[in-house]
């Protein structure tokens, strides 16, 4: 008897418990605001009027850089008029997004916007929601483009690695040399950088010499040691690049506090929250990025103009994108946000992300 | 006063067992996991948006396939109280052994059956260490979590493979013909049956209880513990090995960090599913509730739009309730039966006192 009743109390706490979680499960409805009933009737006869529901499925949640494009996301979609979502998980693996693009296929979004971990390994799962008419962009990191109806490219390769060897080599001006700080050596991104970088160095500016590319891993404190190992090794060091936020936040704070100061030129990829301290005491002169408000902006206007049929991803198809104005698609279903934009002294406290 | 002792024959009976037969099927750990599992169900389909579609149950089964299978034999380990921490190093491995043999142009069977092997030889260096070498399991998986991923991300250096055959990858995301469910579900009822045979209704399987319970007194009631140990270690590499190419046509991807964490998905579900960390208690139906359980309940949150982050911690915590409600409930027995104990002492010596 007793037995039976101590066993009815646990099955009470686990009711509890488990009505716990579905009351959080509710709220965290709230927060979508009705993301569930957009996407329900939204997906039932395939978009077209009014309410468009798009989700955001970034690499990782709680990422600065993808907590600015999603706000560029939100931005056009409260313009056009449409539901918009975020969901992500909690670190970057490569198979991590899969659960989550099976969701918005569940709950039949009309277009998902996904920056990928990995080109292949969701690959499948964007096709089965295509499958269900989800209309699929990618932005920021690619895949297959067999696997999807459309990349916004925030610039192109070649752009990127134009901008950042011509604003080392103006700074150092044009020889000596210099040293790259990447993320991890397999970081997709990062590899084709470097590879055209090295091919513009070695067809443009022969005094240059690069030394050494030193990968910190995303990760703070070993990029801040890659930086201090750099300048040991290399005492004639003039100038180095970091083609990551990361790295080149760390790269800063080592020189800022260190006798390199204004002597070793700093350039890369840096967002202006996180440089604005070293362009302001005179460690960084200049560095480049993209918009990543802008990308958002532009992905959720292109999935919007996809679920419209506006355009079908064909090269020559183009749409108006709000603010930023028209675009064209072009080769491999591409859009081109722009050229890379240069943050200096003089615009950087014009921006906040 | 001699005389009278010999004149009364106290009869004794004893029933086969304390408790009748309804009882002891519906008043278990694993029956709460199962109705937790069916209540999470239920209240899912009313109210979240969605989740009544057949695609839940195939992205869901699909997913926690995996798991499903390595659960399996996870089970038994931890049943003789050791552990087998790495198995999701061993799927890692596997999927680069698969990924290796298909670039190398090999066909796909003859690639899978070197990656079971594999993983089989992953589980035979797990359990000769354990059982002749004589560590603990939790060290030496511990230090094999390191170095099957080590090799795994060494082999296949950063990169990935992709493009394994057409055929191979469809049937690994196809569905049984007219069902939502997919086709892995069939391999893992077989394993299902013969896992739950040999743990329930063989001397091999009760064994592992008596090894759980008590070490000591299982070898010396003939049990050959080590080499018991040993077939255990070799089943769970062998099982993650065919996990490991599962996994590998699942998401059509070869990489040595697939997989990463997965081990402590399997260790909760199957403690969740009522199986004791001491060893001695629990059974697979509880275990499959118990994965079954964390993959719906994370399936109708993020349906529900809940961040992955509240979806860890609703996890996490149903897993600390449950153990500690276990724990809880063994305490109270244990009172329980003390003070009946104490009772009957006193009865007793109330009715000696003529």
């Amino acid at each position: 008897m007793f037995s039976m009743r101590s066993n009815a109390r646990r099955s009470a706490v686990m009711a509890v418990t488990a009505s716990a979680a579905l009351v959080l499960a509710a709220c965290g409805g709230g927060d979508g605001d009705g993301d569930g009933d957009g996407a329900g009737t939204g997906g039932g006869d395939g978009g077209g009027d009014g309410e468009v529901s798009i989700t955001f499925l970034p690499k990782n949640l709680g990422n600065p850089y993808f907590d600015t494009s999603s706000s560029g996301g939100t931005e056009a979609v409260e313009e056009f008029g449409g539901t918009f979502s975020e969901v992500g998980p909690s670190e970057a693996s490569p198979t991590s997004q899969v659960s989550f693009i099976e969701t918005a296929a569940q709950q039949g979004v009309d277009a998902l916007v996904v920056s990928a971990n990995d080109p292949e390994a969701i690959c499948d799962a964007l096709d089965e929601a295509r499958g269900v008419g989800v209309k699929v962009v990618t932005f920021d990191s690619d895949t297959n483009p067999d696997c999807r109806d459309l990349f916004i490219n925030q610039a192109t390769a070649e752009g990127i690695a134009k901008v950042q060897v011509d604003l080392i080599t103006e700074q150092i001006g044009d020889e000596g040399q210099i040293a790259i700080l990447s993320a991890s050596a397999n970081a997709t991104n990062q590899n084709a950088w470097i590879e055209l970088m090295e091919a513009e160095l070695d067809a443009n500016h022969p005094d240059v010499e690069l030394v050494e590319i030193a990968y910190g891993d995303d990760d703070d404190q070993r990029s801040f040691d890659q930086t201090a190992a750099l300048l040991q090794t290399y005492p004639d060091l003039k100038g180095i690049i970091s083609p990551t936020t990361v790295g080149i936040a760390a790269a800063g704070r080592y020189l800022s506090t260190s006798e390199y100061k204004g002597k070793v030129a700093l350039t890369g990829l840096g967002t202006p929250n996180q440089m604005r301290e070293y362009v302001e005491d005179g460690t960084v002169e200049a560095f480049a990025l993209w918009n990543p408000a802008d990308l958002g902006y532009l992905a959720a206007y292109a999935a919007k103009s996809l679920v419209d049929e506006e355009i079908t991803g064909e090269p020559g198809d183009s749409f108006e994108a709000g603010k930023l104005g028209s675009y064209e698609v072009g080769e491999d279903a591409s859009v081109l946000l722009g050229d890379p934009f240069v943050f200096n002294a003089d615009n950087i406290d014009d921006f906040d992300f | 006063m001699t005389t009278a002792i010999g004149t009364e024959q106290v009869v004794r009976s004893y029933t086969t067992y304390a408790q009748p037969l309804w009882r002891r099927v519906l008043v278990t750990r694993e029956a709460s996991i199962v109705g937790l599992l069916l209540a999470v169900v239920a209240v899912s389909m009313a109210i979240v948006p969605n989740f009544d579609s057949p695609l839940t149950v195939t992205f869901l089964l699909r997913e926690i396939a995996p798991i499903l299978l390595i659960a399996l034999p996870m089970t038994l380990v931890i049943v003789t109280e050791e552990i087998d921490l790495s198995v999701a190093s061993v799927v890692g491995l596997s999927s680069v052994v698969t990924g290796l043999c298909v670039q190398a142009g090999w066909p796909f069977p003859a690639a899978m059956a070197l990656a079971i092997v594999v993983g089989t030889l992953a589980g035979t260096i797990n359990g000769a260490l354990v059982t002749f070498v004589g560590l603990p399991s939790l060290a030496v998986t511990i230090g094999t979590l390191a170095l099957f991923r080590g090799v795994a991300v060494g082999l296949l250096g950063t990169t990935a493979i992709s493009g394994f055959p057409d055929a191979w990858t469809g049937l690994a995301r196809t569905n049984i013909p007219g069902t939502p469910v997919p086709v892995i579900m069939i391999v893992f009822a077989l394993l299902a049956i013969g896992f739950a045979v040999l743990l329930h209704f063989t001397p091999f399987g009760r064994s592992l209880y008596a090894i759980g319970l008590n070490k000591e007194a299982a070898a010396f009631s003939g049990i050959n513990v080590g080499m018991t140990k040993f077939w255990l270690f070799v089943m769970s590499g062998t099982v993650a090995g065919f996990a490991g190419v599962y996994f590998t046509l699942l998401y059509n991807n070869a990489r040595g960090d697939n997989a990463t964490g997965m081990e402590l998905q399997v260790i909760a579900a199957v403690l969740l599913g009522g199986v004791s960390i001491f060893g001695g208690r629990g059974a697979l139906h509880g275990v499959i509730a118990g994965v079954l359980l964390i993959g719906t309940l994370a399936s109708a949150l993020r349906l529900a739009g809940v961040t992955s982050d509240i979806i860890n911690v609703i996890t996490g915590l149903l897993l600390i309730v449950s153990v500690v409600s276990a724990s809880l409930l063994t305490w109270a027995h244990r009172k329980r039966i003390a003070a009946v104990g104490k009772r009957k002492g006193r009865l007793a010596a109330r009715a000696a006192v003529p």
